[in-house]
């Protein structure tokens, strides 16, 4: 049995430490917002938040992680913070497909909590990890520059 | 106003096919070739465990082939194999990983014979029976032409090769088909319903309602989910039909990076005279596609790169003539631009090295044989429409410094050793929609306004939003008809037993052709208005008369209409690493009308970020029949720190068959990216390259050729 805290909830979950985390939340627990792009760590599409700390969760095996806080986009769908980045992406344009979007909103409040007024060079490195196909990144940059205006003081670490 | 999906993409709860679970659903797992031609001789299955069953073309009820035109595209090869990765049969069952332990003991012996495995030994092979698939020849007449040739001052030849582009729509393909006793659902990731539905009808020979369609969120497309979908369909259908359970395949990338269609890889050979202060006296094209093993859409692709093949330009006795060829390699299919890019990328990069040996500048050279309304098309239809090309041009030459950057970037470039600057440009059109007469003959196209009791109204369309946001833009056009207000209007998931066929979502076709069939419907109902009242109305595609496309002689009106662009890119090359780094972008065109402009800036940020990547990052190669590039880190497209930000601006030049003058701009905007970074790069080295992608490799090869050369 391995025990961590999903979105804030204590879970245990008997899967093989082997599996991905990335399958424990979509099928143990139907957290459908965190997407498989590739399965290797080169898109994003399932970014998480492990203790903090912005990781691809197809890599992960769950064996790695007891005692580790998860937080995936539903954990901060009700937040401020989300609130802020769903406006300026809509504002901004930054969606099209949608597919790389839950893991790029990680993406960006993970920047936005390290860095809350990135430049634009920074905000670029900041979503580097993060493929998206549709966009050409730009209304991304943009969104993520709005939400840092917008949500200025909100990204402070808690 | 929010788009239309925005609320369930920002939080990832909008299901996309590999979000869903049914009742009683199994999974899929294909069994492919592992070679590249040969006959199967045996099949041997492993002991299959209680409820794991294999499926093949022996469960087919209808023809073994996938309906898209020609009947040779297996669903499941039974006899021969004609590529690496071509589908054998399905193994079903609950558990994945059992799936994917018994897929490996499967055993078939497959006899093996000389497989076609490149371009060029197709063209060698080109007149051996089955290797040319299509081809079309027209324009100027050789006779003359030769006669031309005869007394030109020289002839100028040119071989130009693209590769191959591999489309990484973020979301892998994804098909479901759900099992019911009267009925079998088909749901997943797809662009066109109903070329999946009748693809469906035909392999299980089955009636008009017992096959529905329905499209889920797409996560992109690109042309990717054009055709290659139905057979997915077809295999997810089958199974089911066979288990009598739902079925669900989903690829993972690596898979989706192997076995599904391409941009074909092209050659185009240009022959051209000149006389002696270079100007051009006539032009001969030869285009040859890599179809892959199964014709698909390949001879349409052909049409349009050839369509495409003398650019913007009117040039004087222009010939050409165009092959796809068979090798026995993945099938190659629809990629934003469909051929369009191929010839694009060609032509201007031959202007490029024609105005060099004029000794003008690229960008004037080109503009002495630019088109203007009223001039014919080189398949004698006519443009008939205002061009505003010279004005995009213009322009732009002001917004980039075009004239002084050139100068200045010479002059750095002569103090600067390693890291050398350079500007291009790149002129193209996209004609919108299909070719010719397709959407009077072939598509005819119908939509279709429901109007409930409570006067709720709703799109009923077959056109998927794959992201490219026609929820948002179709959904405005009847909102302001019918002044409601935008948010009330309702816009579902496509699904065939609710919308008519209003034509597959391809060929920039679908703002344009439908967005006007859903402006006059949404007149209609309008007009007819009865409030407390459940209406309907439907309205049907009239054809804008032109001169009659003969696709025998290859000559009319190939296009109701053209969207035009201008793009300008500056980059600074490596010359130690080959590296290029793009510095700017900026970019005009002429879409008639934008409908939304957050929606067209997508669009033009996006489709510029694929054609630049098209021109010097992304390559795909194939080595005996393999795709040698699985994953997303081998192949490289490019990430946040790739892209600049673009200027861009819309010029407005209305159409008169569109909605408010709407044209196509979906594709227009991936067609000038290559071949402005390509001149870009030669500007910046001062040395023409033959090919695209221009990779830190090829750069670095010419550099030592150039050095050799030097000294």
């Amino acid at each position: 049995m391995i025990t961590f805290t999903l979105n804030g909830r204590k879970v245990e979950t008997d899967a093989p430490p082997t599996a991905r985390l990335l399958d424990v939340i979509r099928d143990d627990y139907e957290l459908i917002g965190t997407k498989e792009g590739c399965g290797e760590g080169e898109c994003g599409a399932c970014s998480v938040f492990v203790n903090n700390l912005l990781q691809n969760s197809c890599l992960i095996p769950i064996g790695s992680i007891e005692g580790a806080e998860i937080i995936t986009i539903e954990g901060i769908m009700e937040s401020e913070q989300f609130k802020i980045l769903d406006e300026s992406y809509s504002h901004a344009g930054g969606v099209q497909c949608g597919y790389c979007i839950p893991g790029m909103v990680m993406a960006s409040a993970a920047l936005l909590s390290q860095n809350p007024h990135p430049s634009e060079a920074e905000i670029r490195e900041g979503i580097s990890g993060n493929l998206c196909r549709c966009t050409g990144y730009n209304m991304i940059v943009d969104a993520v520059s709005l939400a840092a205006k917008k949500g200025d003081g909100l990204w402070q670490k808690k | 106003m929010p788009r239309k999906d925005h609320k369930g993409k920002v939080s990832g709860q909008l299901p996309y096919i590999s979000d869903v679970k049914v009742e009683n659903m199994v999974y899929g797992v294909l069994y492919r070739s592992t070679i590249a031609y040969g006959r199967i001789k045996s099949i041997q299955l492993p002991d299959l465990p209680e409820g794991y069953e294999a499926v093949g073309a022996e469960e087919i009820p209808g023809p073994n082939y996938v309906k898209i035109i020609k009947e040779d595209q297996p669903i499941f090869a039974n006899e021969w194999v004609n590529y690496i990765g071509e589908p054998i049969l399905m193994l079903v069952g609950a558990d994945l990983n059992i799936l994917y332990d018994l897929l490996e003991k499967v055993k078939i012996d497959i006899e093996e014979h000389q497989a076609i495995y490149t371009l060029e030994e197709a063209i060698k092979q080109k007149s051996a029976p089955g290797v040319t698939m299509a081809s079309y020849e027209f324009g100027e007449i050789l006779d003359t032409i030769t006669s031309i040739e005869l007394k030109a001052h020289q002839i100028i030849e040119e071989e130009y090769d693209t590769g191959y582009q591999e489309h990484v729509y973020l979301e892998p393909q994804g098909m479901l088909a759900i099992y019911k006793d009267d009925e079998i659902v088909v749901q997943g990731s797809m662009q066109c319903l109903y070329y999946i539905k009748n693809a469906l009808i035909n392999a299980l020979a089955c009636g008009d309602d017992d096959v529905r369609v329905v499209q889920s969120p797409t996560g992109g497309g690109f042309g990717g989910k054009e055709e290659f979908p139905s057979m997915m369909a077809c295999h997810v259908a089958v199974a089911a039909k066979a288990v009598k359970k739902s079925v669900m395949l989903v690829f993972d990338r690596s898979e989706d990076m192997v076995v599904t269609t391409k941009r074909h890889p092209a050659k185009l050979r240009y022959r051209t005279a000149l006389d002696r202060k270079g100007n051009i006296l006539s032009m001969s094209v030869d285009l040859f596609l890599d179809a892959g093993a199964n014709e698909g859409l390949s001879s349409v692709v052909l049409q349009r790169a050839l369509l495409n093949s003398a650019g913007v330009y009117k040039i004087p006795h222009f010939h050409a003539k165009g092959y796809v060829l068979k090798t026995h390699t993945v099938p190659n299919g629809a990629f934003r631009g469909f051929g369009a890019p191929q010839s694009f990328a060609g032509i201007e990069s031959h202007m490029c090295h024609l105005s060099n040996t004029a000794n003008i500048d690229p960008l004037e050279y080109k503009r002495k044989y630019l088109v203007k309304q009223g001039d014919p098309t080189i398949t004698k239809g006519n443009f008939r429409d205002p061009i505003l090309m010279e004005e995009m041009i213009k322009d732009l030459l002001n917004t980039s410094n075009y004239k002084k950057k050139k100068t200045e970037f010479q002059q750095d470039n002569q103090q600067n050793q390693r890291y050398k600057k350079g500007i291009g440009t790149s002129l193209f059109l996209h004609g919108c929609g299909f070719t010719g007469s397709g959407e009077r003959d072939h598509i005819k196209a119908k939509v279709k306004l429901v109007k409930s009791k409570d006067d709720q109204v709703s799109l009923k369309i077959s056109n998927s939003d794959m992201g490219q946001g026609i929820f948002t833009t179709l959904s405005k056009i009847v909102a302001k008809e019918l002044d409601l207000p935008y948010e009330e209007i309702l816009f579902p998931y496509p699904d065939t037993k609710e919308v008519p066929d209003s034509g597959p979502t391809v060929a920039s076709r679908t703002t344009m052709i439908v967005g006007k069939l859903l402006e006059r419907a949404a007149k209609k109902l309008k007009s007819q208005w009865q409030t407390g009242v459940e209406q309907e109305v439907v309205e049907n595609y009239v054809h804008r008369e032109m001169i009659p496309w003969n696709e025998k002689t290859f000559t009319g009106d190939a296009y109701p209409a053209y969207s035009w662009g201008v793009n300008i890119v500056e980059v600074e090359v490596d010359t130690l690493t080959g590296n290029v780094k793009l510095e700017k972008v900026y970019a005009n065109y002429d879409v008639g009308k934008v409908i939304d402009d957050r929606v067209m800036k997508g669009q033009i940020d996006g489709g510029l970020a694929q054609g630049l990547a098209y021109g010097y990052l992304e390559k795909m190669t194939s080595k005996e029949g393999k795709i040698q590039q699985k994953s997303i880190s081998d192949y490289g497209p490019p990430t946040s720190l790739d892209v600049v930000s673009i200027e861009s601006k819309i010029f407005d030049n209305p159409y008169a068959d569109g909605p408010y003058g709407a044209k196509g701009a979906g594709e227009l905007t991936l067609i000038g990216g290559a071949p402005a970074v390509q001149a870009a790069i030669e500007d910046a080295l001062q040395t023409p390259f033959q090919q695209i992608p221009v990779t830190p490799e090829v750069i670095i090869d010419s550099l030592w050729m150039k050095e050799g050369e030097e000294g």
